[in-house]
């Protein structure tokens, strides 16, 4: 019995333009109270600007902009607040040294008479909130030392039980183990029933058809398909996107995948017992010229701290490393890099100078290389020009400043930067994280052309589709130790999750 | 994907004039405030406009101006050396220490010929410099604590040495480099100069230079680059240190007397020369041409008050304005260039 339910959201023709280029096109949208309503797009889609749009970041647009029926203009974020709409941005954003608690209640702490914070009452509703969600912490304790996934699992919890009518969640589940994903899901569907309007968008096509009643897909700033979950394939969403065969593109790695016969290449690092307080045990391995060694494991398992330490950004409590069968203590990043070894880390954002144009990134690490003393600009604009040009970087211009290339091409220029003096070692921390297929696709193939030439590469992922697309040996890491291997067997999403 | 990745450059880039001067804000500003400055003061008095008043406003600002090259560094840096003023002190004392003084100075003294002082001097300013820099790198005291802790330190070792009395003698190469001149030119005019050039050289041309722009514009980024982030900011602490010492040294001279406290007022004007003039306190942002322009903002509005009729005590407050305008411009250029880079 389909009740006839009027949209507590709704949004006409927008266009919203960036100097002259349209990131929205006519796009209509509505929300309906009560509906987990998914986005899915590439990058640069216009689903984030549209989300904006809605929190009342961009204020600039046109179209017409209605809540509850009723034409509404936004002059700022605040604005959409007491609106009733929250957003949980992808990045998180707690206070790390404030207790759960203070989290919990950022910026309404209950207080007496006297304008005096209520520790226990404040402690209380916090834990019985949280509890609601199935989490289960000492709300005294300090946010900072939960791990990342459940902090991620605080976050969003704080918004939801803002009392916010509509939630716009940007990709909730990247940092969450399956568990923790299933409380999500179980909170979002409780929610649903009391009425709240949820946006949920995310590259994981399979939790968004779980979870959402209706999915939306933009493409090129347009809205190109709206449907109901149940009536939809994540093949026929793909395809959607972007807009050609998406059967090709779609490997989702459920079924079987043979890895090779272990190479008997020479043995290019090798780890022996490295520990680390709270976050790795006794964790051994090797890694082989021309092999990619997957790593895989939920956030938090300790892949951040392990890749950490073999770039010389943290010393392990015990164990050791050797590069070329020589044994190593780096004492610094410098350390690393002259032994060759070469990290790409997980956030771009700690990788890459954004005021800087693109041929300074691109020379950073090996300036030392081509000058003594003065520098040679020239020389760096030619390395970095063949680089832009082999990893086909857009645009490719090496003059402009890094922070106007997409999330993708960035990606590919912090694999530049290593890419001139190839190193011995390569690590890369979540290569294709957040990227759309396109520029994933173009990844994959530089790391797999990387290993033809003889690097040894480690892989280190929480998406087990990254691992399974690149790697020929892989290693699941739990809690800080390392439980399973697979070298020359068969091996799936399905066996990986298990394994983790 | 190609098209949609390229658009949103394309669109950074027919934006534009405006956008550009914007970006380009923090040098704009400096300089438009520096041409007003003297406009007015050209306007308000007749005596200010003059070849004679520019050499007075060069003179006046040399010592402030070779402090001000290694504070570059270490502000580009976004870092902080609050010990300038004191490790100049410090340095020029010591190279009158070092140097036979007149009969009357009452200093247990050790007098040594003129280049071993000199030499000794360099020495300590650049100890002091270098435990700066442990202090920042290795054990990991904040650069503004360490460097406070130094003032002290160095206000100390100034205090021990000449015990609440003045010397007045420095080597002849100093006393020739702080007062002498050169067809007409003051040495010390030529010194800052050449060390401005010399600074701005290495900043611009050099891979250390490079390295400076790169720790000061993302540290972690630096640091992940496999740059020796620690070496660098060391680095930029004695560099900072010796500037510091070579502007007291020559300090001493040109004031003709070297005792405690006298270089108090450098360490204000010095950080206000490098922020003035448009480098970011936040690191990675501006440079010796920067600095340059707010030496000359500083030196104008100091000058040019003397030049007109004004309460002497009004002028410090004006002074403390002007600083707090220019703090306001750079930490609103910086916001401006975040935006744009989005």
């Amino acid at each position: 019995m389909p009740e006839v339910r009027s949209p507590i959201l709704e949004l006409q023709g927008i266009t919203k333009s960036f100097g002259g280029v349209e990131a929205l096109r006519g796009v209509d949208f509505a929300l309906l109270p009560g509906e987990i309503h998914g986005l899915v797009g590439e990058n640069g889609a216009g689903k984030s600007t549209l989300m904006k749009i809605i929190a009342g970041v961009h204020t600039e647009f046109s179209g017409r902009f209605l809540i509850n029926g009723a034409e509404t203009h936004f002059r700022s974020a605040r604005d959409a607040h007491s609106a009733g709409i929250a957003m949980v941005h992808q990045e998180l954003s707690v206070a790390p040294d404030l207790t759960v608690a203070e989290n919990v209640f950022l910026g309404n702490q209950p207080t007496n008479r006297l304008g005096l914070v209520q520790w226990r009452r404040m402690a209380r509703e916090a834990g019985e909130q949280l509890a609601r969600f199935g989490i289960d912490v000492d709300p005294m304790s300090r946010l900072g030392d939960l791990p990342i996934g459940l902090q991620q699992l605080i976050e969003i919890a704080r918004v939801l039980f803002s009392g916010a009518r509509i939630v716009i969640l940007d990709e909730p589940t990247s940092a969450l183990s399956p568990p923790e994903v299933e409380r999500l899901f179980t909170t979002l569907r409780r929610l649903r029933e009391q009425g709240t309007a949820i946006v949920f968008i995310s590259h994981f096509i399979e939790d968004i058809l779980r979870v959402s009643d209706t999915v939306t897909v933009f493409r090129n700033g347009r809205k190109v398909a709206e449907t109901a979950s149940a009536a939809t394939s994540k093949g026929a969403l793909i395809e959607a996107m972007i807009g050609r065969g998406g059967e090709a593109l779609e490997h989702s790695y459920t079924d079987d995948l043979m890895l090779p016969q272990p190479s008997g290449s020479s043995v290019i690092l090798k780890v022996d017992q490295l520990s680390l307080a709270r976050s790795l045990q006794d964790v051994s391995f090797e890694a082989r010229a021309g092999e990619v060694l997957g790593i895989y494991g939920f956030m938090g398992c300790g892949q951040q701290e392990l890749s950490r330490i073999l770039f010389g950004k943290l010393k392990p409590d015990s164990g050791t490393l050797a590069v070329d069968g020589k044994p190593k203590t780096f004492a610094s990043t410098a350390a690393a890099r002259r032994a060759g070894v070469a990290l790409v880390p997980e956030s771009r954002r700690d990788m890459l100078f954004h005021q800087e144009p693109v041929y300074k990134n691109i020379s950073i690490s090996i300036l030392d290389r081509i000058s003594a003393l003065l520098l040679k600009p020239a020389q760096e604009r030619d390395i970095a020009q063949r680089q832009v040009k082999q990893l086909q970087i857009r645009p490719p211009v090496v003059g402009l400043d890094l922070g106007m290339l997409s999330g993708g091409n960035q990606q590919k220029v912090a694999l530049a930067k290593w890419l001139t003096y190839p190193p011995k070692l390569l690590v890369l921390c979540e290569p294709t994280r957040g990227m759309d297929v396109g520029a994933k696709n173009d990844v994959i193939n530089i790391v797999r052309d990387l290993r033809t030439k003889g690097l040894a590469i480690i892989v280190l992922s929480t998406e087990p589709e990254t691992v399974l697309s690149l790697a020929d040996r892989i290693l699941v890491l739990k809690r800080g130790a390392v439980v399973r291997e697979f070298r020359n067997e068969p091996v799936s999403k399905d066996r990986l999750l298990e394994a983790a | 994907m190609t098209s949609s990745e390229a658009a949103p450059v394309a669109g950074q880039r027919a934006r534009g004039l405006a956008p550009f001067l914007r970006s380009q804000m923090r040098n704009i500003a400096p300089f438009l405030t520096l041409i007003f400055l003297s406009g007015f003061f050209a306007f308000a008095s007749p005596s200010f406009a003059t070849l004679d008043n520019l050499g007075n406003i060069l003179t006046q600002v040399s010592v402030t101006g070779i402090i001000a090259v290694g504070l570059t560094f270490v502000i580009l840096c976004a870092e902080i050396d609050l010990s300038v003023a004191g490790i100049a002190n410090v340095t020029g004392i010591a190279v009158a220490y070092f140097t036979l003084q007149d009969s009357y100075v009452n200093i247990a003294n050790i007098p040594l010929p003129g280049a071993v002082a000199i030499i000794l001097s360099i020495l300590l300013c650049a100890l002091l410099g270098l435990v700066n820099a442990l202090g920042l790198t290795v054990i990991g005291i904040p650069s503004f604590i360490m460097t406070l802790a130094m003032m002290q330190i160095a206000a100390g070792i100034s205090a021990l040495l000449v015990r609440g009395q003045i010397a007045y003698k420095v080597p002849s190469l100093i006393t020739t480099l702080g007062s002498g001149s050169i067809g007409g030119i003051p040495w010390i005019v030529i010194v800052a100069a050449l060390m401005l050039l010399g600074g701005h050289l290495v900043l611009t041309y050099t891979r250390f230079g490079r390295y400076v722009y790169m720790v000061g514009g993302n540290r972690e980024a630096a640091e992940y680059s496999g740059l020796n982030v620690k070496l660098i900011l060391g680095a930029v602490m004695v560099i900072s240190a010796v500037c510091s010492g070579i502007g007291g040294m020559l300090g001493v001279a040109h004031f003709g007397s070297a005792q405690q406290n006298e270089f108090d007022t450098y360490l204000l004007d010095s950080i206000a020369a490098v922020v003035v003039g448009g480098t970011s306190l936040f690191g990675g942002r501006g440079g010796i041409g920067n600095t340059i322009v707010g030496l000359f903002v500083l030196g104008v509005l100091n000058n040019g008050l003397d030049h007109v009729n004004i309460d002497s005590f009004l002028k410090i407050l004006i002074r403390g304005l002007i600083l707090l305008a220019a703090l306001v411009i750079n930490v609103y250029a910086q916001r401006l260039r975040e935006k744009a880079a989005e």
